[in-house]
């Protein structure tokens, strides 16, 4: 994981629509640096395992699997690969079904090329990408009274300040902004981001744990 | 006896309860035969009592097969009753077959007391086949309905689960029911042979035959195995099918027809994202399917409105709402309030416009967020409407309050109020 700022990311999208993947890569021209495409599962995690990019850009719904699959695949080789997951659904269990499998960040696909571009140099530096929507969902995943089981108050439970700024994530303010409006750094708006994507990703909370079911109900 | 109405049931012999006093049995008889119905219910009762009481049986037994409605109805008067009877109608009907079973045993105990009898050994088997005769006939013109039923009935594709778990309960009932009437017959067959005093000489016959039974069971296994298996799966291929075709039916009426539309109207960019969103909105809708999450709550209200001014100002609004509750007057506010505000911001600021709404144990608030130049509140000619009235004024009526901060950065409206009975 060379973290640079001074080369731009290197990039491997995977989608299985063709015509897609060549969107998004001429959106990202001259932004990042695109190094593969990869139409299925199997082919992505043959191609990341080769060509090591600092983020995979991943489709959700893929035949066999889908993108969970993927990071599946790949962190046998390469535990530390970076993923940001991208979809046109934007339905919780989706979303959450990706993030806990091992994404960090999830845009929808509506995004412009400039924000995508930004959103992979973010999570190629570790930090977290929360869409306005993703942000909503952990709210309400974790808006709940804890049950008996959810006996973790490290992971199952939001701090005031997380929550503060996942509102203000959802309202649509940029960290920039929120690190203005609450009065802290920039890098402590990541460090909360980044703190609400590990309980994202570890919390047994049962909005979260039912949402997965959800998801692989429906696969 | 009876066994003549029997046979003909496979003809044009049918029931009409319109015309019958019972069951219309002998009214049915009669139309077929060309005879007053009065003569053949004469005759019936003189050969009610001859027979000792068992034609009563040989009518139940044609009441069970015969198909209901007068002939000239065709068909659909005798598919109608069987399949698809709602579970009331089954009920009743059950209570009904049950009433007019008991009757039945008791004139037949009438008789039997009364002498005109012919034997024990001799009646009660015929009734005891009767009745599982009755049960496997009555199940055989029931499948044959349903099977014609199928294809009417597949493509309403509302709730495939429910009809399906209906379905399989159908099935099941069908087995027990045909598995009982077997057993009856069966018992019948024996009790026969026990009475008469056969059963000794009998039994070794039987032995034989549970034997080799058996034995053809046991080959015969694996293939009646695979054969339900391949049923099974031929099965599940036909909803497939009907699933696909169900699918291809919708993105025709949907998808094509927007995408149809979006190359006439190619040369208007705005006109082709407004039709996109519409057509997303809908597949979106269709795909989260039965959940339908976004009711007619305080949720549902205000994406409704956001989707209203993404239709009216051709532009993308990002909403997201936390929680939900009922729509009450002050939940209606707030929504109008809201939709206010996007339409200012859709008009002077453009996207991207953001709506974030949170509902909380005491409170609803909203947010709603572009980024254009900004404005000063407080400059704004206070014969503006729109601000004044629609979104601060309403808020303060219902006992809110909005709060709007604008900037270089953009413009926020926050509103905020508490909730009923929280």
């Amino acid at each position: 994981m060379s973290a640079g700022t001074g080369s731009p990311p290197t990039v491997v999208i995977v989608d299985d629509h063709a015509l897609f993947r060549s969107g998004v890569r001429t959106e990202l021209e001259g932004l990042v640096d695109v190094v593969g495409e990869a139409g299925g599962v199997e082919e992505a995690v043959r191609l990341v395992a080769d060509v090591k990019p600092d983020v995979v850009l991943l489709d959700v719904h893929m035949p066999s699997g889908g993108g969970a699959a993927v990071i599946a695949g790949v962190s046998e080789s390469r535990p530390g690969q970076r993923f940001l997951a991208l979809s046109v659904s934007d339905a919780a269990e989706d979303v959450i079904a990706v993030v806990r499998a091992g994404a960090r960040g999830y845009v929808t696909k509506s995004i412009s090329g400039e924000e995508l571009a930004a959103a992979i140099r973010r999570v190629h530096e570790g930090d977290a990408v929360f869409s306005p929507r993703l942000a909503g969902f952990v709210l309400d995943a974790f808006a709940g009274e804890l049950t008996e089981a959810e006996v973790d108050p490290e992971l199952d439970q939001l701090t005031m300040r997380e929550r503060e700024v996942l509102r203000l994530i959802a309202r649509g303010y940029l960290y920039k902004e929120i690190a203005l409006k609450l009065s802290i750094s920039p890098k402590t708006v990541e460090a909360h981001v980044s703190a609400v994507l590990r309980k994202l990703q570890l919390s047994n909370r049962h909005e979260l744990s039912r949402w997965a079911v959800e998801r692989r109900l429906i696969d | 006896m009876g066994a003549g109405d029997e046979q003909r049931s496979a003809g044009g012999l049918r029931r009409d309860p319109e015309a019958g006093l019972v069951a219309g049995v002998l009214a049915g008889v009669g139309e077929r035969v060309g005879v007053d119905p009065l003569l053949v219910r004469i005759l019936f009762l003189v050969l009610v009592v001859a027979s000792g009481g068992l034609l009563l049986v040989a009518y139940a037994l044609a009441w069970a097969i015969l198909p209901g409605g007068p002939a000239g109805e065709g068909e659909r008067g005798a598919t109608a009753p069987p399949a698809d009877a709602p579970g009331p109608g089954r009920r009743r009907r059950g209570r009904l077959a049950l009433g007019v079973g008991l009757l039945m045993l008791a004139v037949l105990l009438s008789f039997r007391e009364l002498g005109i009898w012919w034997s024990d050994a001799l009646a009660w088997p015929l009734v005891l086949a009767a009745a599982g005769v009755a049960l496997l006939w009555r199940q055989s013109v029931a499948d044959g309905t349903e099977l014609d039923a199928v294809p009417t009935a597949a493509p309403s594709p509302t709730a495939p689960a429910p009809d399906r778990r209906r379905e399989r309960r159908a099935s099941l009932l069908r087995l027990y029911r045909g598995g009982f009437g077997v057993a009856l017959v069966l018992g019948a067959a024996l009790l026969f042979l026990f009475a008469n005093d056969t059963l000794g000489a009998a039994r070794d016959v039987a032995v034989t035959a549970i034997v080799i039974g058996v034995a053809a069971a046991l080959i015969l296994a694996p293939f009646l195995w695979r054969l339900g298996r391949k049923l099974a799966a031929e099965r599940a291929e036909r909803i497939r099918t009907q699933e696909k075709a169900e699918l291809a039916a919708h993105l025709h009426d949907s998808v094509l027809q927007t995408l149809t539309l979006m190359q006439k109207r190619a040369g208007e960019p705005e006109e082709v994202a407004a039709l996109a969103r519409r057509q997303e909105r809908e597949l979106r809708s269709w795909l989260a399917g039965e959940d339908g999450e976004e009711g007619d709550g305080f949720a549902g209200a205000l994406t409704a409105a956001a989707e209203q001014v993404e239709d009216a100002h051709r532009t993308a609004v990002e909403v997201v709402i936390v929680g939900d509750c009922e729509l009450d007057e002050r939940g209606s506010a707030l929504v109008g309030a809201a939709r206010e505000a996007l339409t200012n911001a859709a008009k002077f600021a453009g996207p991207p416009i953001s709506l974030y709404a949170e509902v909380e144990d005491g409170r609803i608030e909203a947010y709603v967020r572009d980024r254009g130049t900004g404005f000063d509140p407080a400059a704004v000619n206070a014969g503006r409407r729109g601000i004044s009235e629609s979104i601060v004024g309403r808020m303060e009526r219902n006992g809110g309050s909005a709060e709007i901060s604008s900037g270089d950065h953009g413009t926020e409206v926050q509103l905020r109020i508490d909730r009923d009975g929280a």
